[in-house]
């Protein structure tokens, strides 16, 4: 279109290169105070100009908090959470979409429900069953007389029991009990065009085959949107690895980084935590940069 | 919407939902029961199982102020940190739906905030506005006791304002800038062929428009607000000082893991479960509102 | 090769039904298109036919076995998709060969096969091409040797050729129809398009909400149509139909405004029936020529090889082919002229054809004009 707003314009570029400063700022704050020593990062102000104590700072950072092996424990973490749920969404969305049972209604809206309830508000009671995993089932079977049963006839009293914390299990399962991406699947299986499920059954090939052979690759796209987002979604938790990992060996590296806020009283360290920041903040950064165009995709796809 | 074609061996179809059920049983259901349950009941000091109190647990949370001052911060942050993250995130994404010269940099640099982790933003951001060393710090230099986050509590909430909104920016504006281009180019176009400037167009088209998005993200801004706001707190403020950013969920996991009061942090839950329940209802409205616009 | 019979073939979708009790023989071999408008049921009867649509009520046999229960797979059915239905993910050579490796064929016979397939269809240069990168001829073409290569029993078309332009449809038409010529394998073709219907079936099956209306040659349903909707549904422009009533001498039309004389009615004064002429059928002859009819033409739509008049009878919209050098005017007043053999006349009440009195020339009307 031909228009000529010059004003306009100018105000467009300025307003949109502070919006960029700050967006930019933190990030370049950090990567700097990473850089200086400790007098240079408590100096008011603080020079932007970058010191040379860069990776002597990582370095300390790396040791002093363990972040090596806490960065695997996050990608374990944020990995197989991302897979949990790029698998098991799949499987229920085809159930949803592809097949007619009695209930099917009904487990769409249990599903459905945990969208609205993040972790985050049901947490305590979350842990107490991840402390316990089989106590809901013990629980029932207690309660519907069944452990009774099962003692009187074989003698065996039941007692189930399978404690998940400090564990990967515990760490990445309650986090894939949402429906974020099952409803990402559904939305696009029911884009996919019935025909192309009618030629696959005229080829001979049975629900399964069809789920394997049609409806996954075609899903490519949004394996990696959803994969995406919830790679970042995991890696990014902090609240739940906080309560279930209470041992040092299974820490996240997210939840370590409080390990180095400058005491009261002590030397304020500000130079490590920075250094301990731009190492946690980088890995996300990266697949945000990396994988942008699934990340807004898949951002976009699951909330809805 | 519903297939018209469909597998017949049903059973086979639910086995497929068979592992997603398991793991919301477990990790989600059983522990929202759970949660009632606790929230209705004492847990004995001595152990022996739990006394059902009724709505005893309810009654004395609302009566401590310390929760109504919790509930209050929440608002306050939730209102004012939406209202910044969401008024900016638009600015931006309707200039840079300009497409000037220059635009791609905004597209792709505005939304790295979203990919940092709370607890990592908040670490930078409690140096950045730290008062003895980052920038502040010069602030409180020319103006004495100006800033201090430690010691201040609207400081404090200030802080923990700053470093969500300046994450939910990004969010937002993923959000708005999708919205303005999925407006059709030739509404536009009709609209200048109309005469009408790109600022008239702004306010008749383009903001009429995109009034369902702004719905839609004000509800997920509050309702990620309550919770993603966890990370920061303990991070920047830990609750202080003198409860002034003790927001909801940061003061159920203290009173629940710190203080072991089970009962008093299910009840809160359970309040806050209902807060989130109402506001997503509320979005389901705008969002069959949404579905009629398009 | 297989033989279809149909008995009593209902559909109900909830509440509605949509097929409502259908009878037809397929012979082996043969080539039969199932023509109708839209929403009809056409597709919904071949779809129970493949397999891929529960059967409400009656059956469907192939090669003499009822097939009711039977899955696509088990039937020996190949189906040719209105939208082609290609997998995209998957190249040429995956899609056609798809079929063979769900029956566990092994990968050496079955890249033989789909050479072979290839090679007969044209399209050994495309084999590693992804649907995305073809063209909508050569897709058409694919979704073709998907079917072949099961060398299944009986091939089923559902309006393949509505999503091709006009000249390659032509061109695909004539390739099924060889196609069919070589492999003759029983088919089922379902389109909306009567020249489509006219050109490739054997034998044609007409059908109207939900219900068969005629099952003949094309050339017996155009010449004598079974119902006033198979009249005017084929043929293009459509069969002219007047309301008359039956009248002491002969047939009152248009409400009285006009008059024919017929030679013999089998009907009792005052039935309603409805008289049909093909524009085909029409002559134009100069106005006021004796024993035709006045009019005032409309519109004239040029085809290049010849006109079609429309014109104005007393309110009515009547149309005439023309490839005389008459050139009317809009406007003008010209004569129409038929011959008595040309007339269909269809019951009134049930669309029925009707066969029972001859018509002759029409006379001009009388005064009451
Ligand atoms: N799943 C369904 N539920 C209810 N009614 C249906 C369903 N599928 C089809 N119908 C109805 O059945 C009728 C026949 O449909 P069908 O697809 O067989 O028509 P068709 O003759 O193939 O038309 P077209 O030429 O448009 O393809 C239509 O009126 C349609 O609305
Ligand atoms: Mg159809």
């Amino acid at each position: 279109m031909v228009e000529r707003t010059p004003i306009l314009n100018f105000f467009t570029h300025l307003i949109l290169f502070v919006g960029f400063v700050f967006c930019v700022a933190p990030f370049v704050i950090v990567a700097v105070a990473a850089s200086h020593n400790l007098k240079d990062v408590n100096d008011v102000p603080m020079s932007l100009l970058p010191g040379s104590d860069f990776w002597v700072n990582i370095k300390t950072a790396w040791t002093t908090t363990d972040l090596g092996p806490n960065l695997l424990n996050s990608f374990i973490m944020a990995f197989g959470v991302a897979a949990g749920k790029v698998i098991v969404s799949a499987l229920t969305a085809f159930s949803i979409v592809y097949f007619r049972y009695p209930g099917r209604m009904l487990i769409f809206w249990l599903i459905f429900i945990t969208l609205m309830l993040p972790l985050e508000v049901r947490i305590v009671p979350t842990y107490a069953v991840v402390a316990n995993v089989l106590d809901p089932y013990q629980t029932i079977m207690d309660l519907t007389g069944l452990s009774w049963l099962i003692q009187k006839i074989s003698g065996v009293q039941v007692q189930l029991s399978l404690g998940l914390l400090n564990s990967y299990s515990g760490l990445i399962l309650p986090l894939v009990a949402t429906a974020t991406g099952t409803f990402l699947y559904r939305q696009f299986f029911l884009t996919v065009p019935d025909e192309l499920t009618e030629a696959a059954r005229m080829d001979g090939a049975g629900a399964l085959r069809f789920f394997v052979d049609i409806l996954l690759p075609l899903s490519r796209n949004n394996m990696a949107a959803l994969g995406t987002i919830m790679f970042l979604w995991a890696w990014n938790q902090y609240l739940w690895p906080l309560l279930i990992t209470t041992d040092q060996s299974h820490a996240m590296a997210v939840t370590e980084l409080k390990q180095l806020i400058p005491n009261v009283g002590g030397a304020p360290e500000w130079h490590i935590a920075m250094a301990g920041t731009l190492i946690v903040m980088l890995p996300p950064l990266i697949v945000v940069v990396l994988m942008q165009r699934w990340f807004v995709r898949g951002l976009i796809a699951t909330e809805k | 919407m519903e297939k018209r074609v469909t597998f017949g061996k049903w059973t086979i179809g639910i086995l497929f939902a068979v592992p997603q059920l398991i793991l919301i049983f477990t990790f989600f259901y059983w522990p929202a029961g759970q949660a009632v349950y606790w929230s209705l009941t004492l847990q004995q000091p001595w152990g022996g199982g739990n006394i059902w109190v009724g709505l005893d647990n309810f009654r004395s949370i609302l009566a401590n102020a310390d929760y109504w001052n919790s509930i209050t911060a929440s608002l306050i942050f939730a209102g004012i940190s939406t209202g910044l993250a969401m008024f900016i995130a638009l600015v931006l994404a309707a200039l840079t739906d300009r497409q000037l010269a220059g635009s791609w940099l905004y597209r792709v640099v505005l939304i790295w905030p979203y990919g940092i982790a709370a607890p990592a933003l908040a670490m930078a951001f409690r140096f950045i506005l730290a008062p003895e060393a980052g920038f502040m710090a010069f602030a409180n230099h020319f103006w004495p006791g100006f800033w201090d986050p430690g010691l201040n509590g609207a400081d404090a909430m200030a802080s923990v304002i700053i470093a969500f909104s300046w994450k939910y920016v990004g969010y937002n504006f993923i959000f708005f800038l999708a919205a303005f281009q999925a407006i059709p180019r030739s509404l536009i176009e009709a609209a200048a062929m109309d005469g009408s400037g790109v600022i008239r167009r702004f306010w008749d088209i383009q903001f009429p428009l995109i009034t369902p998005t702004i719905f839609f993200l004000l509800v997920i801004n509050i309702t990620e607000s309550f919770q993603d706001s966890f990370g920061i707190v303990d991070i920047m403020t830990a609750g202080g000082p003198a409860n002034a950013t003790n927001l909801m969920v940061y003061k159920i996991y203290s009173d629940g893991f710190k203080g072991l009061d089970y009962s008093g942090a299910a009840a809160q839950s359970i309040i806050l479960m209902l807060l989130i329940i109402a506001l997503t209802i509320v979005q389901f409205r705008f969002i069959e509102r949404r579905v009629h616009y398009r | 090769m297989a033989s279809i019979t149909i008995r009593g073939v209902k559909k109900n979708y909830a509440k509605t039904q949509v097929v409502h009790g259908v009878d037809l023989d397929f012979a082996s071999g043969e080539f039969v298109v199932i023509l109708g408008p839209s929403g009809c049921g056409k597709s919904t009867l071949l779809r129970m036919i493949a397999g891929l649509e529960e059967i409400s009520d009656g059956t469907i046999a192939i090669d003499g076995a009822v097939v009711n229960k039977l899955e696509p797979r088990e039937r020996g059915c190949a189906m040719v998709f209105q939208n082609y239905a290609l997998y995209p993910h998957m190249s040429v050579a995956q899609n056609i060969g798809y079929s063979l490796k769900v029956a566990g064929v092994p990968a050496a016979e079955r890249t033989q096969r789909i050479r072979a397939v290839a090679r007969v269809l044209e399209l050994e240069h495309l084999l590693d091409r992804k649907p995305m990168a073809l063209s909508g001829g050569q897709r058409q073409r694919v979704a073709m040797g998907r079917a072949m290569i099961r060398e299944p029993k009986v091939f089923l078309f559902d309006e393949p050729l509505s999503n091709l332009d006009a000249k390659l449809r032509v061109q695909m038409r004539s390739e099924i129809r060889k196609l069919h010529r070589r492999l003759s394998a029983t088919s089922v073709f379902v389109t909306h398009d009567q020249v489509e219907a006219m050109t490739l079936a054997d034998r044609l099956v007409v059908m109207n909400g939900g219900r068969v209306e005629q099952v003949g040659t094309p050339a017996d349903v155009y010449s004598r149509p079974a119902s006033r909707f198979v009249a005017t549904f084929v043929g293009a422009p459509a069969m002219n139909m007047l309301e008359g009533e039956v009248v002491l001498d002969g047939l009152s039309l248009l409400g009285g405004s006009r008059k024919l004389n017929v030679s013999r009615t089998g009907l009792a004064v005052g039935s309603k029936v409805a008289v049909g002429i093909r524009p085909e059928a029409v002559r134009m002859v100069a106005p006021g020529t004796p024993g035709a009819l006045a009019a005032t033409v409309d519109l004239i739509e040029e085809l290049g090889a010849g006109r079609v008049i429309y014109v104005d009878l007393d309110g009515a919209s009547f149309s005439a082919v023309t490839s005389e050098t008459v050139h009317p005017e809009p406007g003008s007043t010209v004569g129409l002229q038929f011959a008595e053999s040309d007339l269909h006349f269809f019951s009134s009440e049930t669309g029925a054809r009707l066969d029972v009195f001859k018509a002759s020339v029409p006379a001009p009307a009388p005064a009451t004009l």
